[in-house]
């Protein structure tokens, strides 16, 4: 194997090279102007697919699906209480000797938390992205999914995945309105807020976790070993 | 990677004979399938799911150059530049450019199947970068000399922890660890240095959506998140038949995937990617995709074109009864099991492949679970005609294959043969009605004995009831 200059230059060739392939195995011509238009409108009309047929409150449904999956959620009527119910639900940890160095009262924020009152509580939190070694990680959400218990975190300057994804352990703080019943809703809400894609939409549904040795479930695979979700109305 | 399948039945022999794969086996099979099952259940229309899966997915196939002109269209228009490969090798040769250009030493890697058709990770060693497989299951084969994966969706499941742990203590040089959780907190420790260390992220594509130029990852571990999000660059390569119209369509097949795959009514991680990264933002400056052909249009051009739909998620080894008994390695290449038997003869030549469509009985468990409605069976059939064709099996076969055309093509003739057959096995039976030993089928009377016919063929039995006034039944 060469690793020979040019490779991405004289693309364009194979491309066309596998278009040309794609037409003649279809059996069509270049005027491809009828399935242009079909195309066109299955992106104008979006349809959806068989859905499961929501029951009862969505904000149940959201928490009960999420422990399913492993997390925790807890209500709080405001975001000011914030604070104390993550030291609380730090202190409350019943960690295996193994992960005892998990236990912390450190940790780093999104911006948008940044000013509520962390010292207060007892915990030192600073607003700015996860590093490899920040063991508590706490983000907002986007916006959440009933149909399976499912945080929306969506990447930004003041949003970074990686508070989501490097620390131990993952708190993050949802309004009660913005969950919505299934992905199709999150992207409605994607598309009426936002002007462009963001580079990430992540759908976080509980603690990373592997079954590759033996089918048996280990939470922590490479992410948060927990996820616990604060409710806000 | 070396295409084995035509030792198709010397491999399945040997892990018929191997004690460890077995147990191995024994403690993996029917969990996939009975937590699907459970899944399917607990979704009232799966079948209505299945059905718009199949649509979603049969429907770009259909129109493949134009959703894939609309892909590009979008990428482009996001931020990404969008290259293609005709070949595994062109996939290699693109890497490596990118890799150069951008002065990247270390890459992390998220599953890719379609990169274990060009053997990316050797060739990128080869030119002297560094390469780390983040999936846990896919970093156990690499750090045991690149062990080819036996299942879709657990690459290492043919592995019992106490391999895993002397493979750790092994390639680690740590202390030898005994359980699961202690061996998975070791492999997290060793990948975390990686991922803050690696300048490029590679990744597969489960979905690619045309509407938004976005690439749609599903992982349980997070690892695609990480060696998507934290790297410099990111490469996502996949086949050009992963195209999907719109984000609506893909959370349809996102309802279907992983219910099929483990029973899980969501993946963990399922992240949408799209560009590089905002104003202010930290993470990806550069994105690539590759969008790879390497057998693909041929696929697309052939009778067996509806294999493509295909979204990997593994049901049908997980309810296949050779499967079961063989694990994935007799496959001899990348994709294992029923779906296996149709892209490797595909992919990587017929007559490399061909002992594959004829290891099934055609039983169709594969075909009653699979989420986008592949015709498995069929498509196996329509290989093996193609076999015969191109005079591929050996002549024996063939000739026994011709003979039994030649009588079946003849209703009188096959009525009397059969007659005659049926009383020579009846007689060979003797009082136990059972035969021990059939010279031709010798493998096959080796494990159990053939029950002898009662001495009158079906066509018989079914004249004398309809003589006898009786309905048939
Ligand atoms: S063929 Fe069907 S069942 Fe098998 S892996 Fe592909 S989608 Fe799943």
């Amino acid at each position: 194997m060469s690793g020979g200059p040019g490779a991405i230059e004289s693309n364009a060739a194979v491309r066309a090279a596998v278009m040309a392939r794609v037409r003649s195995a279809l059996g069509v011509s270049d005027d491809r102007a009828a399935a242009q238009s079909a195309a066109a409108s299955r992106l104008a009309a979006r349809p959806f697919g068989p859905r499961p047929l929501p029951a009862g409150d969505p904000i149940e449904r959201f928490a009960a699906r999420a422990l399913e999956l492993s997390s925790t959620v807890e209500r709080l009527a405001r975001v000011e209480q914030v604070p104390s119910a993550v030291a609380r639900y730090l202190e409350s940890l019943d960690l295996a000797p193994a992960l005892a160095a998990q236990r912390t009262r450190r940790g780093v924020c999104w911006p948008e938390l940044g000013t509520l009152d962390w010292t207060g509580a007892g915990l030192e939190i600073e607003p700015r992205p996860a590093r490899g070694d920040d063991r508590l990680g706490v983000t907002g959400a986007f916006c959440a999914i009933a149909e399976t218990g499912t945080l929306v975190l969506v990447t930004g300057a003041a949003t970074p995945s990686s508070t989501m994804i490097l620390p131990d352990t993952h708190i993050a703080v949802l309004r009660a309105d913005r969950i919505v019943e299934g992905m199709e809703e999150a992207y409605a809400l994607l598309r009426d807020e936002r002007a462009t894609m963001p580079r990430g939409i992540h759908f976080v549904s509980g603690p990373s976790r592997t079954g590759d040795i033996e089918q048996t479930i280990v939470l922590g695979a490479h992410g948060p070993f927990r996820v616990h979700v604060v409710v806000v109305d | 990677m070396r295409v084995a399948s035509i030792e198709f039945k010397a491999r399945a022999g040997e892990k018929l004979a191997d004690a460890t794969l077995q147990r191995n086996l024994v403690r993996v099979k029917g969990k996939f399938a009975a937590k699907r099952a459970a899944a399917m259940a607990g979704f009232h229309d799966f079948e209505g799911l299945r059905e718009a899966g199949r649509e979603i997915r049969q429907r770009t196939l259909d129109d493949l150059d134009v959703w894939l002109g609309i892909f590009e269209r979008s990428a482009t228009a996001g931020g990404a530049t969008v290259l293609w490969a005709r070949t595994p090798d062109d996939i290699n040769r693109l890497v490596l450019e990118i890799a150069f250009r951008h002065g990247v030493r270390k890459i992390v890697k998220s599953k890719s199947m379609v990169s274990e058709e060009s053997s990316l990770d050797r060739a990128i060693e080869a030119a002297g970068l560094e390469v780390i497989e983040t999936d846990l299951g896919e970093y156990i084969l690499q750090i045991n000399g690149y062990e080819p994966p036996s299942h879709l969706v657990g690459p290492a499941l043919h592995k019992s922890k106490e391999e895993v742990a002397d493979l750790f203590h092994r390639r680690h040089k740590t202390a030898r660890k005994e359980g699961i959780e202690d061996l998975c907190l070791e492999a997290r420790a060793v990948l975390r240095e990686h991922y803050l260390t690696a300048d490029m992220g590679i990744s597969g594509g489960n979905f690619f959506v045309a509407e938004t130029g976005s690439v749609v990852l599903v992982t349980n571990e997070g690892n695609a998140t990480l060696a998507t999000g934290l790297p410099r660059v990111h490469v996502a390569i996949s086949g050009i038949e992963k195209i999907v119209p719109t984000l609506e369509d893909a959370a349809t097949l996102l309802r279907l995937l992983p219910r099929s795959a483990t029973g899980q009514p969501i993946s963990n991680y399922v992240d949408v990617l799209t560009g590089v990264r905002g104003e202010g933002e930290g993470g990806v400056e550069h994105m690539y995709y590759i969008l790879v052909d390497a057998g693909r249009t041929d696929v697309l051009a052939s009778e067996v074109r509806e294999a493509l739909r295909c979204i990997r998620c593994g049901a049908c080894m997980n309810h296949c009864p050779v499967y079961q008994s063989i694990g994935g390695h007799p496959y001899g290449w990348v994709y294992p099991g029923p779906i296996g038997s149709i892209l490797t003869p595909m992919y990587a030549g017929l007559e490399n492949a061909h002992p594959l469509p004829a290891a099934s009985t055609l039983c169709n468990q594969c075909g009653v679970v699979c989420p986008v409605k592949i015709p498995l069976p069929d498509l196996q059939r329509k290989l093996r005609e193609r076999t015969f064709e191109r005079r591929l099996a050996p002549w024996s076969e063939r000739a026994a294959l011709r003979l039994w055309s030649w009588v079946a093509a003849r209703p009188a003739l096959y009525g009397a043969s059969m007659r005659v057959v049926a009383r020579l096995l009846r007689i060979w039976g003797g009082r136990e009605r059972r035969i021990r030993r059939l010279p031709p089928g010798g493998g096959w009377t080796a494990g159990r004995d053939l029950p002898a016919p009662d001495g009158r063929t079906f066509r018989e039995q079914y004249a004398a009831r309809r003589r006898a006034g009786g309905k048939p039944r």
